[in-house]
C-alpha cells in the first residue's frame, strides 16, 4: 500500500513537473504574447496541480492534502483571470499577433 | 435558505484552508462565511440563481477532463520541433448574459484545448477568443456552443 502511493505520488511529481517545464518551455518558443499565454494559463495550470497534489498525498494528512486541494482549486479560479488579463492589456495595448495569424475579429469590431 | 447552505459550503472551505476538521472552527468558518455574505449582500440582491447540482457536476467533469486534454495538447505542441500555428481571435456572440455565467464561460474557455478568451465586448454580446489553431473559427464557435455554454446554461437556470 505504502509503495502504491509512493509510486503515485512520483508519477504525479514527475509528470507535474514535465508539464511545468514545458509550459516554460512554450512561453519561450511560441511566436506572440497570446499563444504564450497558452502555454503559461495551461500547461502551467495542470503541472503545479498534479504536484501539489501529489505533495498532499505524501503527507498522508486529511489537512495537508484538503489545503493543497484548495491550493489547486485557487489556481484554476485565478490562472485564467491573469491569462485573460494579459492578453487583453495586449490587445489594448495595440500589440499586434504573430504572422502566423489567420484572423483578428476583435481588432475588426473595435474598428468600427 | 440560500444563505445556509453556502454558510456551509464556506465552512468547508475554511477547515479545508486552515487544516483543521474540529466542530469549533467548523463553526467559526459557518459564522465567518455568514459575516462575508453580509458585507456582499447588496451585490446579489434581486438575483435569483437556481442551480443545479447534476447538471453542475456534470460540468464540472467535463470542465477537468477538457482541462486535462488542453494541458496535453499545449505540451505536445511545444515539444514538437516544428509548431503548426494558425493563431486568430474569434468573435464568439454570446447567448449567456449575466455576469456569473458570462465569467464562468469565459474561465472555460481559457482553460480548454486551444482557446485562451481574451475581452467582452461592451454591449456583452461577444466574447473574443484567440485561439492557436483558427483556421476554421465557425467549428470552434459550435464547439463551445454545443458544449460549455449550453452546460452552463442547464446548470444556472
Amino acid at each position: 500500500m505504502a509503495v502504491l502511493l509512493a509510486l503515485v505520488v512520483a508519477v504525479m511529481l514527475v509528470g507535474g513537473g514535465i508539464f511545468t517545464l514545458l509550459a516554460a518551455v512554450g512561453v519561450v518558443r511560441l511566436p506572440d504574447v497570446y499563444t504564450r499565454m497558452h502555454a503559461a494559463s495551461k500547461a502551467g495550470t495542470v503541472g503545479s496541480g498534479l504536484m501539489l497534489i501529489a505533495a498532499g498525498l505524501h503527507a498522508f494528512d486529511f489537512a495537508i492534502l484538503a489545503r493543497a486541494f484548495a491550493g489547486f482549486v485557487f489556481f484554476i479560479l485565478t490562472a485564467p483571470v491573469a491569462a485573460h488579463l494579459v492578453a487583453k492589456a495586449a490587445h489594448h495595448a495595440g500589440y499586434r499577433l504573430s504572422r502566423h495569424a489567420t484572423c483578428d475579429e476583435m481588432r475588426d469590431h473595435t474598428k468600427k | 435558505m440560500a444563505a445556509i447552505v453556502t454558510g456551509l459550503i464556506f465552512a468547508i472551505v475554511w477547515a479545508a484552508v486552515t487544516g483543521s476538521l474540529s466542530p469549533l472552527n467548523l463553526v467559526l468558518g459557518f459564522l465567518l462565511g455568514l459575516f462575508a455574505l453580509w458585507i456582499i449582500r447588496r451585490d446579489f440582491a434581486g438575483t435569483r440563481t437556481v442551480v443545479r447540482p447534476w447538471k453542475l457536476l456534470s460540468l464540472l467533469i467535463l470542465f477537468v477532463k477538457e482541462l486535462a486534454l488542453s494541458a496535453w495538447r499545449v505540451a505536445v505542441l511545444v515539444a514538437s520541433p516544428k509548431m503548426d500555428l494558425k493563431p486568430g481571435i474569434f468573435a464568439f456572440p454570446l447567448k449567456v448574459d449575466r455576469d456569473i455565467e458570462i465569467t464562468l464561460l469565459a474561465n472555460m474557455i481559457t482553460l480548454t484545448p486551444g482557446t485562451l478568451s481574451v475581452d467582452v465586448s461592451d454591449d456583452r454580446r461577444f466574447l473574443y477568443v484567440h485561439a492557436l489553431d483558427c483556421s476554421d473559427p465557425t467549428a470552434v464557435r459550435r464547439d463551445i456552443a454545443d458544449g460549455f455554454e449550453r452546460k452552463i446554461l442547464e446548470a444556472l437556470r
